[in-house]
């Protein structure tokens, strides 16, 4: 039985029940006509055949239920009496019901002279002004409407929205973020809160809504699709929907010239000297803002409409200037400069405590962030312009190697810098070498396995908090966990007894030395693991990652800082050094008591929240003088799953952390990778973290062995 | 976790219908027969949305709306009414007990859960 008959079913049986009550009720009504409670059940009864009739398509019979209850509806508000004609009429009525319920089941078809007999005589009691009118009836199956069912399309057009709603709005059930997002769901969408009628926040009754928002929406669902959405709350909101006009494209010919453009033509005025008259104009907005016109809200409201209209002109015009990118380096450096000298100016201001000076200072420093952001900025680049190189790459490797592969590659757009970007490309070159050769089977082996012929690698860029994910995936045959492990201990890169996991194994392919290619071809092979990929990525302070699944695929995951030149960083101090660790990498900071480090002196771990992580003393690792304090503090700093803490006497604070290179001499300096220059001259010296986190992890797993 | 809602319907087939298409959209229902049988039930939960009958007996709609209103846990619920007036005065009233919609009978399972997601966030 489908589910609509089981209702059907469910309905007869009520209908049946109901129809046996009013047999009843009437009777005791004709008994006893002041009982108000009969009259009120006798109009339920007649209600809900007639609503769950209509729900299960007993049109007929919630038409015709519908004049009785109708009728009723007058006898329960006193305006007829109950007498002997109506007592016969109703139960007429019941009969009738009855029988037309029974001939939707089957049985004999119903006298329709008898309905209309007795719908004129429930009419003819109504007193005058009331009547039974048939297309009230609720019966017809086009009166669903439930006022969001609107599928109408029209032109693509560009609408904008008013939406203030009742500021107890909340108190209906309704959430006027909801709406939004149903419009979001329309088309393109851009959403302003309108905030004028936000009270001071004393004044504020949680319980209420006092923001209005104006939408610009382009959709070609049409304006009824819109009205839809607002159905529940048009009556209390006020909701101005206003189509704008479709701007025309047109030929700049047609446009008058401006007096500028005439003025440079006709040699009266350089077009430097118009532009710096244009510069002094005051915008229109600031001149209607200043006079008091309108609010600043309505200004942004007004701007951010005229964006929308602007984007559907579809014109995007940017102006590009070619710079050599050491012209940019140079610029870099200088900001550079300029942090350093500002942070020394900040810590000398500090010192003289004179308020004036303080103002001007913190100006300084906030001029000086907003240069270093836009600055940094110009050095960023879209991606997609070491991508281009690799299709090329693909093809002819694979041609060679007779393969048959697709690059796919996704977030060209992605920005990152542009140093970053020019020594990606080698370790980019080499894990896509790697999947052409390795990972991507012959296309009869792949034929066989039940994949496609063409091999796929996709190459796909993100952002992923102030990191930039880069993959490398192939759909090749994976990497085998087993297969790795007997190579690693055949080179001697793991013991035989030693437990890794899946991901410990997969890391192993990066180890200095390790290759697990059966053949060598004139690509890779030759001896250059992947290690020089690790190592590339570690000295752009990123991180690699592989998952592998065999026989399915496999995926590198290359995370890399956004920038390289000016990093967020956390200053500590042991004794009178100073060291850097990047923000980045820190998760957070503990005080460990002396005694607590007592009970782990044997082995350098320490507990935190219940997980062992290893820790370095940098006091020892760099063999720095001096006794350490009572209370030392420890950074837990994560590289990918790892975590260790870094010891030192104390923590300073957020620096501005200007890169500056070790110099040739240090570049091979375990646990370091940079330096940099603090405000008062000295230098402090910027922890490399993943080398201190495998530092850590070795000493603890050398611990482990000796123990 | 699955969202609940109460239905509250004097007719055991609307019951049903409403009862079997939320739960098949993955809503988890509690059915009462009337506004008094939902209130009770309401005291002891706190469902996340309502859709009620208007015409019931013991505590009919408007009531029930009313009730659940002056209820901490359903002050800002959405509370849907089924109704068979198209008439206005029926709308308003449910509006001015605090009513957040409605859907007018007879429906269609997908109008109802339309409704349903117009008014109840996933």
């Amino acid at each position: 039985m489908g589910e609509t008959d089981r209702y059907i079913e469910t309905f007869r049986m009520e209908a049946d029940e109901l129809l046996a009550d009013v047999e009843d009720i009437v009777l005791a009504i004709e008994d006893d006509p002041s009982n108000r409670s009969n009259i009120d059940r006798l109009f339920r009864a007649m209600h809900t055949i007639k609503g769950s009739g209509a729900m299960f398509g007993f049109d007929d019979v919630a038409a015709f239920t519908h004049h009785v209850e109708t009728t009723l509806d007058v006898v329960r508000s006193g305006g007829i009496g109950i007498g002997r004609e109506l007592i016969d009429l109703i139960l007429a009525a019941r009969d009738q019901i009855t029988a037309m319920m029974a001939a939707a089941g089957g049985g004999p078809v119903v006298d329709e002279g008898e309905s209309r007999r007795i719908v004129e005589g429930l009419g003819a009691l109504l007193p005058k002004g009331d009547s039974l009118k048939a297309e009230e009836a609720g019966g017809s199956s086009s009166g669903g409407d439930a006022g969001v069912v609107g599928d109408a399309s029209a032109e693509m057009a560009s609408y904008k929205i008013v939406f203030a709603p009742d500021p107890g709005i909340f108190l209906t059930g309704m959430d006027p973020s909801l709406l939004l997002e149903e419009l979001r769901e329309l088309g393109e969408c851009q959403i302003i809160a309108l905030t004028e009628n936000l009270p001071a926040l004393e004044m504020v009754d949680p319980e209420k809504c006092y923001l209005a928002w104006q939408i610009n929406l382009r959709t070609d669902k049409g304006v009824d699709a819109i009205r839809d959405v607002f159905i529940f709350v048009e009556d209390t909101s006020r909701i101005e929907i206003e189509q704008l006009p479709e701007l025309q494209v047109s030929a700049s010919d047609d446009e008058p010239k401006k007096l500028g453009q005439i003025l440079v033509e006709k040699g009266l005025a350089t077009e430097a000297q118009v532009r710096g008259a244009l510069g002094k104009q005051k915008m229109l907005g600031d001149i209607l803002v200043g006079s008091g016109v309108v609010g600043a809200e309505t200004l942004n409201s007004a701007l951010a409409e005229q964006k929308t209209q602007e984007k559907a002109k579809g014109a995007e015009k940017s102006e590009t200037l070619r710079v050599a990118s050491d012209k940019l380096d140079v610029l870099v450096n200088l900001v550079g400069e300029l942090v350093i000298n500002q942070a020394r100016l900040s810590q000398v201001s500090g010192a003289v405590e004179n308020s004036e000076l303080l103002a001007a200072v913190e100006e300084v420093e906030r001029l000086t962030g907003e240069l270093r952001d836009v600055v940094l900025n110009i050095r960023m680049m879209p991606i997609g312009t070491t991508f281009g190189r690799f299709k090329r790459l693909v093809r002819d490797t694979s041609v060679e190697l007779g393969k048959e592969i697709d690059l796919v590659t996704e977030g060209a757009e992605t920005e990152i810098d542009k140093t970053v970007i020019d020594r990606l490309a080698d370790p980019l070159v080499h894990l896509i070498r790697n999947s052409i050769d390795h990972a991507i089977e012959s296309p009869e082996a792949r034929l066989g396995m039940g994949k496609p012929r063409k091999g796929t690698i996709l190459l796909s860029a993100a952002h992923r908090g102030t990191n930039v994910v880069i993959t490398v995936k192939d759909d090749g045959k994976g990497l085998d966990a087993e297969v790795i492990k007997a190579k690693a201990i055949e080179r001697g890169l793991i013991s035989a007894d030693q437990d890794l996991s899946e991901k410990e194994i997969f890391a192993l392919i990066f180890a200095p030395g390790f290759s697990t290619a059966q053949n060598v071809t004139s690509m890779s092979g030759r001896g250059v693991g992947m290690d020089v990929v690790r190592r590339e990525i570690d000295a752009l302070r990123g991180n690699v990652s592989v998952t592998s699944e065999k026989g399915k695929g496999t995926t590198v995951d290359l995370s890399l800082p956004l920038t390289l030149a000016i990093i967020d960083g956390l200053l500590v101090a042991v004794n009178n050094e100073r060291f850097v660790i990047p923000l980045s990498t820190v998760e957070e900071c503990l005080e460990l008591t002396g005694a607590r480090f007592a009970m782990s002196r044997e082995r350098n771990v320490i507990q935190v929240r219940g997980e062992p992580v290893p820790f370095v003393r940098l006091r020892e690792m760099f063999g720095i003088e001096g006794t350490e304090p009572d209370l030392e503090e420890t950074i837990v700093v994560g590289v990918g799953e790892s975590r260790i803490g870094i010891v030192v006497d104390h923590v300073i604070g957020d620096h501005q952390t200007v890169i500056k290179s070790l110099g040739k001499a240090y570049r091979h300096v375990e646990g370091l990778s940079g330096a940099t220059i603090m405000g008062d001259g000295s230098v402090a010296l910027i922890l490399d973290v993943p080398g201190l986190v495998d530092c850590a992890l070795q000493a603890e797993d050398a611990a482990l062995k000796a123990a | 976790m699955a969202k609940t809602i109460m239905t509250a319907d004097d007719s055991a087939s609307i019951r049903q219908m409403v009862g079997f298409t939320l739960r098949e959209a993955g809503y988890s229902v509690i059915e009462a027969i009337d506004g008094a049988d939902a209130i009770g039930k309401c005291a002891g939960t706190s469902p996340d949305m309502v859709i009620t009958d208007l015409n019931m007996p013991n505590v009919d709609g408007i009531g029930l709306i009313r009730e659940l209103r002056a209820m901490p846990q359903c002050k800002f619920i959405p509370i849907i009414m089924l109704t068979t007036e198209s008439a206005d005065d029926k709308k308003q009233a449910g509006k001015a007990a605090g009513a957040t919609g409605w859907i007018i009978k007879p429906f269609q399972p997908e109008q109802l859960l339309a409704v349903v997601r117009k008014v109840l966030r996933d």
